[in-house]
């Protein structure tokens, strides 16, 4: 579904990707794990458009997508859930929500979707005239994600969801990534959280200062001694 | 206190019209990051455009507004395109130091086209006076009144409800963000750009009315007042433009009345500057906090 090949990025001089080739297949959940830095985030930003590559080509249902600009790719179906949740302060719960659906003309589809979340997301309906700001941490991840969810993508991206939260939130979200999968929607996600990402993905791959270094099942990489000493803490 | 009443009456006409002129200082701020020096001579232009109009056509104050309005708005989105977009990725010194070049080219290329005397503004407005006591109201400022109120009333319509109006808010609080909706910022950008030079275009045909000369040169001061009122209120805040605008305006007219009309743009700039020292968010301004 989602195929890159040989990604360069540059940041200046400094060389953020360093030839990345990953797939994700229709249907999987794909974890991407690696410390700060290593270069997800930057990944991410390229495959929605907003960073540029310098060489290397993203495929999405087989067209070239590694030129074209966010709000394309937006459109093609991919969407993403940004690092730190970056959802719109001072607009209210319902209006974040609306934005996820921004390019969307199908008033009775949005409509649906709008439902869909709120049955996910009790909390948001509850909050829906709420100021975004206002809304604790978890709540801002779940408005994030579900934000997304309204511009109803055939792939998510998630940039490190449990960031900041505890770890019982973590493992509802994470419950929460597996349903939304169940349902159709294919998953890249990245993580810090290594245990969890590698214990939901079908496969992963490790990213260390942009280049990948492993890749495998996921639970061929939880077994792995070498991610258990290096993500694993033992 | 029926000074008072009188100067109040006057401050709030004059300072709903700074506060046309602040809404777009502000609109631009909030989402480009750009004071936009440029903005008073795009009232100043709307003035012109609006003097053109009237006199050529001999029509009224609507179809004077909307043909001036539509010209700023063309104007300012199109200032945008040539001078600024190049600049989106400059730093901000760079776009600021363009803006001041817009300003002096439009001053000057008016005071070519249109000489540097000032023009006798035609009345578009009936004449006349309401007297509640010892208060007078003119004709001309319930209609200022009437259209600003009006006009922010359709802006603050079309911010809070309509979908491009959340795009612009989107795109001020987080570019990035609102580009992974597939909003399209440059859009988003020119549209801002549009809606803010419109409401200069009204300011300027609103003031032409009401001290009924323009000049070249007119857009200076009001621009500078009007960038004042934003930062009173809270520069990139709608609601904070127009009550600094407004306040703006009172405090010029109570300084008129009872101290010297010589004193009034003092004790603005003085203003600028006890605000800037104690609180530099503006009076809506909030600081800003992160939540992690």
């Amino acid at each position: 579904m989602l195929k890159i090949r040989d990604l360069n990025v540059h940041y200046g001089v400094i060389n953020a990707l360093k030839g990345v080739s990953i797939d994700v297949n229709q249907g999987e959940i794909v974890s991407l794990i690696g410390a700060n830095g290593a270069g997800k985030t930057t990944l991410l930003h390229c495959i929605s458009g907003i960073i540029k590559s310098t060489s290397g080509t993203i495929e999405f249902e087989n067209n070239d997508i590694t030129k074209k600009n966010a709000k394309d790719i937006v459109a093609a179906g991919i969407t993403q859930v940004p690092e730190g949740r970056r959802i719109f302060k001072g607009m209210s719960v319902e209006e974040n929500l609306l934005m996820g659906a921004y390019l969307r003309k199908d008033k009775e589809g949005i409509k649906k979707d709008l439902e869909s979340v709120f049955e996910r997301f009790p909390r948001l309906k509850e909050r829906l005239k709420q100021n975004a700001e206002t809304l604790s941490g978890g709540e801002q991840q779940m408005l994030a994600m579900g934000r997304a969810l309204m511009a109803n993508p055939k792939i998510l991206l998630l940039d490190e969801p449990s960031m900041g939260l505890s770890p019982l939130l973590v493992k509802e979200i994470f419950k929460i990534i597996i349903d939304i999968n169940k349902q159709g929607t294919t998953i890249l996600l990245v993580e810090q959280n290594a245990k969890m990402a590698l214990g939901i993905a079908n496969r992963a791959y490790v990213l260390e200062t942009g280049k990948i270094v492993l890749s495998g099942t996921g639970e061929e990489l939880s077994n792995s001694d070498e991610i258990k000493k290096a993500y694993l803490g033992g | 206190m029926n000074q008072f009443l009188q100067q109040l009456i006057n401050g709030i006409s004059l300072g709903s019209i700074y506060a046309l002129i602040a809404l777009g200082y502000t609109m631009v701020y909030g989402i480009i990051k750009l004071i936009n020096f440029a903005h008073g001579d795009i009232y100043m232009l709307g003035a012109y455009v609006g003097f053109i109009f009237a006199t050529k056509t001999g029509m009224g104050l609507v179809p004077t507004l909307i043909v001036s309005m539509v010209f700023c708005a063309i104007l300012g989105v199109v200032i945008e395109m040539i001078a600024y977009k190049p600049l989106r990725n400059a730093t901000r010194i760079t776009a600021l130091i363009t803006a001041i070049g817009v300003s002096y080219f439009l001053e000057a290329s008016t005071q070519k086209i249109m000489g540097t005397s000032p023009r006798a503004f035609p009345a578009l407005l009936p004449k006349g006076l309401i007297k509640l006591g010892k208060v007078t109201i003119t004709y001309q400022q319930v209609f200022i009144l009437t259209i600003t109120i009006l006009l922010m009333i359709a802006l603050q319509f079309i911010v809070t409800k309509t979908k491009i109006g959340r795009a612009m808010r989107a795109v001020s609080t987080d570019t990035d963000a609102a580009r992974l909706m597939g909003i399209d910022v440059n859009k988003t950008i020119s549209f801002t750009f549009a809606l803010g030079s419109a409401l200069a275009g009204a300011a300027g045909v609103l003031v032409g009315i009401y001290y009924s000369s323009i000049t070249p040169l007119m857009g200076l001061v009001p621009g500078v007042k009007a960038f004042i009122a934003a930062v009173f209120g809270g520069i990139g805040i709608i609601p904070g433009a127009m009550i600094g605008g407004i306040l703006i305006g009172i405090i010029e007219a109570l300084v008129s009345g009872y101290g010297s009309s010589l004193y009034k743009d003092a004790v603005v700039y003085v203003i600028l500057i006890i605000i800037l020292v104690v609180k530099p968010a503006g009076l809506l301004g909030k600081n800003i906090r992160e939540k992690v």
